[in-house]
């Protein structure tokens, strides 16, 4: 075993138990932001300002019974959350979020600070997005529901719809950058113009990073694209019929997908770790915050913005964000045709 | 001797998946069978060091064709097939349809070992130059520009048929009924 080959190893066992941890973290901070947002108290019982409410959750939800309805289809039943968790954890592995580093001279040569450096790595996170559709159907169907199916058909078919937004996108900070690898996109990112304009994407794409923002969201399927658990008409959607740990794979798969689809837009429009008045070695921090404020914006919707009606959703998606996307790639790939960039 | 090790892994679950597409009695089970074969054919091509090959595999294929091919089997709610027919008499001695798909089996068995007698012949398969991303993106808009064109239309029209079939407007149908009475 080499050197790098025992820090690669670390890297991969550290991102996934720093995604276990986030969710935990983005439940707390959800909580308190809705609190702060609604003018309430939020979590403070457990620990200091309520801080252990996370381990109080997971250890609740560890010793729930697990049920399983007798007409549901047991195979895919137990296979629908490990599909939506395991593709949640999947797609961060291509995401790079710090520049190459020595750890201060421990190995000999620099490592990137990613897990798997693909060479098509957009792709890769838009082909296990595409797979995620299939926990959410397949629970829906499995339960044998009524309330789960038509959650699960709504989920998967916002989901579809949104992805073609999503893609096209990226394709505009793709033409830009002339690559699919992330670590080349946010590499063409590094520098300023005029001294003081940092060279992000967002600059060159705004309207390409709302498509992508906004997408995101659906694709994540939160608030105020939250339908496929719409409480009023489907109680939870398609994982009504879950308990204990299998739907706590589902709740961890939704906030990774919110931390992931974070980590991407940071990588792709907003420069990924470079920054100002930080040494690239601790470019992570700008990363973190990047994607933190990422985070808080998602959160900030959810607790602002009331549910969508569900045809509004479809004609948005089809009829607005798609057509714009098209239009937005048109232009950009004019403009990368006449500059030359 | 990695990758070795990985072409026979990967390979074995292609078979293994798409054997039991067809041994399956629950189409749901068949699709989701499919997808794996379709994963391991993935894996197959980034052994051949295709990679744009393998994650456009999975998204066209596994992510967007199985997930229409999931719906209709869901919506339709297709019952498990149960056999109707003798299970003693062989296929190609049985009446109708079973009879046509013994002998495409038969013809397909002969193919594959046709196939697998014949010795690889050096050269004829393209370097990997190709699997790039920009390189099969110039080959497809302009080796192959007009058949790209061509697909896309057709995908086209069958997307305009399919939207005219399955609509019920009362209005449109009482128009061509008119312009039928003409």
């Amino acid at each position: 075993m080499t050197p790098l080959l025992i820090a690669q190893l670390v890297l991969t066992l550290f991102v996934f138990v720093a995604l276990l941890s986030s969710a935990a973290v983005m439940v707390y901070v959800e909580r308190k932001v809705a609190a702060l947002l609604q003018q309430r108290f939020g979590p403070y019982l457990v620990g200091p300002s309520g801080l252990l409410q996370p381990f109080a959750d997971v250890i609740k939800l560890m010793f729930k019974e697990e049920l399983r309805p007798g007409a549901a289809d047991a195979i895919l039943f137990a296979l629908a959350p490990m599909i939506s968790a395991t593709a949640a954890f999947a797609a961060f592995a291509v995401v790079p979020f710090g520049a190459s580093t020595t750890f201060f001279g421990l190995l000999s040569e620099p490592m990137r600070l990613q897990v798997a450096d693909v060479n098509v790595a957009v792709l890769v996170i838009f082909a296990i997005a595409s797979m995620s559709v299939y926990g959410i159907v397949l629970a829906g169907w499995s339960s044998n529901s009524k309330y789960s199916l038509l959650g699960g058909l709504r989920s998967s078919a916002q989901m579809i719809s949104y992805e073609l937004s999503y893609g096209m996108a990226l394709a505009g900070v793709i033409l830009i950058g002339n690559s699919l690898s992330l670590t080349d996109l946010v590499n063409h990112q590094a520098g300023t113009w005029f001294g003081f304009i940092p060279r992000w994407s967002v600059f060159v794409q705004p309207v390409g990073f709302l498509i992508f923002m906004t997408a995101g969201i659906a694709e994540t399927n939160r608030a105020p694209f939250d339908f496929p658990e719409a409480e009023q008409e489907l109680v939870a959607g398609y994982h009504t019929e879950y308990s204990s740990m299998s739907f706590a794979m589902f709740f961890l798969a939704e906030y990774i997908n919110m931390v992931t689809v974070s980590a991407v837009a940071t990588d792709l429009f907003l420069g990924g770790w470079h920054g100002p008045f930080l040494p690239e070695s601790l470019g992570w921090i700008w990363f973190l915050a990047k994607m933190g404020a990422l985070l808080f914006f998602y959160v900030w919707m959810r607790w602002t913005l009331p549910r969508y009606r569900y045809d509004q959703l479809m004609s948005f998606g089809w009829k607005v964000l798609l057509p714009l996307s098209v239009i937005n790639l048109l232009v950009t790939a004019a403009g990368v045709l006449y500059f030359g960039v | 001797m990695g990758s070795d090790a990985l072409f026979y892994v990967f390979g074995a679950f292609a078979i293994a998946a798409s054997l039991l597409v067809i041994a399956q009695r629950n189409p749901i089970y068949s699709v989701l069978l499919l997808i794996a074969s379709f994963g391991a054919l993935s894996g197959l091509y980034v052994l051949l060091d295709a990679p744009f090959v393998a994650v456009i595999q999975i998204i066209v294929y596994a992510g967007a064709i199985m997930v229409l091919f999931l719906f209709v089997v869901m919506l339709l709610n297709a019952p498990r097939e149960d056999t109707q027919h003798d299970e003693r008499v062989l296929p190609l001695l049985r009446e109708g349809p079973t009879r046509f798909g013994g002998a495409l089996a038969i013809a397909l068995v002969v193919e594959l070992l046709w196939a697998l007698t014949r010795r690889p012949q050096a050269g004829s398969f393209a370097g990997a130059g190709v699997s790039s991303v920009s390189a099969i993106g110039r080959s497809l808009f302009t080796d192959y520009g007009f058949a790209f064109e061509a697909t896309s239309v057709l995908i086209l029209v069958a997307m305009v048929g399919a939207v005219v079939l399955a609509r019920r407007d009362p209005v449109i149908r009482n128009r061509t009924a008119t312009r039928g009475g003409r």
